[in-house]
């Protein structure tokens, strides 16, 4: 029995995953550490997505463990599971705005939302907006964008508004699914930038997922490879570009010749 | 041999692929269900879907039950003519219009409106990963996206059929009156003799299930679809198709149910 000073804040175990005879993920192991930011790199395919949306509940696993601080997500009561899922925050790749939605009430959901499950006051739907105005000044927007709709916005803004209703209920754990796609090299440095600085002041542990090489290191401290649904490499994001694995630096340079074999329909 | 047979296993597959949907839409309406009675109830999605449903369905149902009604006593005058029974006219109006064409007119026209809606708005929620950004801001997205729905559907329907009602019967009146000659005053005690309280609350409880139906089918197929903008658009059609078919199949079930000796 480990020591609770030793104990990841998620640990995964033996995790699979099939969609009919595609095995997506096979027999993941991985333990991000309180604290960690964790970069999860793959070719598309590999089951990154599917990782992220299995600790989210979205998906459900064929099989493994699935630990955060120690409890067991798949074995637990599904109250129990609720509960350790509202630690966390997810920003989506497209950013997942709810369209029908104000940029400001959809920053102001997660608001409520997140608030109304800590047996606390959930604050009104004004001040749940005036919040709103506050978070959006935190990742860089004027308040008076929450009056716009989500399809007003570009897809950097868009990005930020979705970062604002992810840190709104203050998570400890934070999900980030390629977040620096389809944006150009500035503005995905922009919000890399506001992703490190939200985990930080929120102390978070986070996981992202990325293809993205300049956004995995700005963005991680320790990486790890997906490929054919197991995890091939784990290390510091800093070794990213010269990881000794050949798989990783293959992919890691965008080179069309190595061991990784590119599977294209003929 | 499998050139008999091969017919016979594919409408076997048919028949399993329809008790496989039947059983996973009585599931979904359960599911959703079961959150009436389990708070939080979003009375701002239940508001919102009950105007769009039941006030902007009004004018399209309006008309169509004016016409409906017109239709039907020129049709009838014409009919009867041949038997010299043109005075039964005023009750054919108000029994075709209060028992059949009040509720399934307004059904098919409200399933194509309103049910192509929400299977077109929460197919795209589910396609754009906003069902699950719902689930990881700890909000059930049955509860929030569903169960409103059908509530507002359900109780929608009955309020949009006695406007129907009543515009159905003023088009039988007004034709009858001011092109087939009848006297205002028949026509209108013709009409009150022959409408009877069980006939418009059969109606309504017709409409009520419609509703409900309705909003389940466009609600399921949407909260379904996969695949992006072609896969909401199956989910559209499917939804207004399947709308239209259970509505017609419970129109029958009900009619007999209520008014078979």
């Amino acid at each position: 029995m480990s020591t609770p000073q030793s104990t990841p804040k998620i640990r995964i175990r033996g995790l699979h995953k099939a969609f009919g005879s595609k095995i997506v993920l096979d027999g993941v192991d991985l333990d991000v550490e309180t604290g960690t930011s964790m970069v999860i790199i793959g070719g598309s395919g590999s089951g990154k997505s599917v990782l992220l949306r299995c600790i989210l509940g979205l998906i459900e696993p064929d099989a493994g463990t699935i630990e955060i601080d120690g409890e067991n997500l798949l074995t637990a009561s599904r109250s129990r599971q609720d509960a350790l899922r509202r630690q966390i925050g997810m920003l989506f790749q497209n950013a997942a705005l709810f369209d029908s939605m104000s940029v400001g009430e959809n920053v102001a959901f997660g608001i409520r939302a997140k608030h109304s499950d800590r047996n606390g006051a959930t604050p009104s739907r004004a001040q749940a907006l005036q919040m709103a105005g506050d978070l959006l000044k935190q990742v860089g927007l004027d308040p008076s964008v929450g009056d716009l709709s989500p399809s007003e916005l570009s897809g950097g803004m868009q990005k930020r508004v979705g970062l604002a209703r992810a840190i709104a209920g203050n998570p400890n754990i934070m999900f980030f699914d390629e977040p620096t796609t389809g944006l150009d090299p500035i503005m995905g440095a922009v919000i890399d930038g506001l992703i490190v600085d939200c985990v930080q002041k929120l102390g978070s542990t986070a996981i992202a997922i990325t293809h993205d090489m300049a956004s995995a290191q700005r963005i991680g401290n320790r990486a790890a490879m997906l490929y054919h649904g197991r995890l091939i490499w784990q290390g510091e994001a800093s070794e990213l570009m010269n990881s000794g694995n050949a798989m990783v630096d293959q992919f890691t340079h965008g080179r069309r010749e190595g061991p990784i074999t590119m599977e294209l329909r003929k | 041999m499998n050139a008999v047979l091969n017919p016979i296993a594919a409408l076997g597959r048919a028949a399993l692929g329809l008790i496989k949907q039947a059983g996973a839409l009585a599931l979904f309406a359960l599911e959703a269900l079961s959150h009436l009675v389990r708070p939080p109830f979003y009375w701002r999605i239940f508001f919102s879907s009950l105007i769009e449903t039941g006030f902007f369905s009004l004018p399209v149902v309006a008309l169509t039950a004016l016409f409906s009604g017109a239709v039907i006593a020129l049709q009838s005058y014409v009919g009867f003519g041949q038997y010299h029974v043109q005075s039964a006219i005023a009750g054919i109006v108000v029994l075709a219009v209060t028992r059949e064409l009040g509720p399934v007119l307004a059904g098919l026209m409200v399933a194509g409106r309103v049910g192509a809606a929400m299977s077109a708005q929460i197919g795209t929620m589910r396609v754009t990963d906003q069902i699950d950004a719902l689930t990881t801001l700890s909000t059930n997205p049955m509860k929030y996206l569903v169960t409103p729905r059908l509530l507002a559907g359900t109780l929608a329907l009955p309020c949009l059929v006695l406007v129907a009602d009543i515009l159905g019967v003023m088009g039988g009146f007004t034709v009858s009156v001011a092109k087939l000659g009848f006297s205002p005053s028949t026509y209108i005690t013709a009409t009150l003799d022959s409408l009877k309280t069980m006939d418009v609350v059969v109606g309504l409880v017709k409409a009520a299930v419609f509703g409900f139906l309705i909003a389940l089918l466009g609600c399921y197929n949407g909260y379904n679809s996969r695949g992006g903008a072609e896969g909401v658009g199956s989910a559209t059609t499917a939804a207004v198709v399947g709308a239209s078919i259970l509505l017609l199949l419970f129109d029958y079930l009900l009619t007999d149910l209520f008014f078979s000796q």
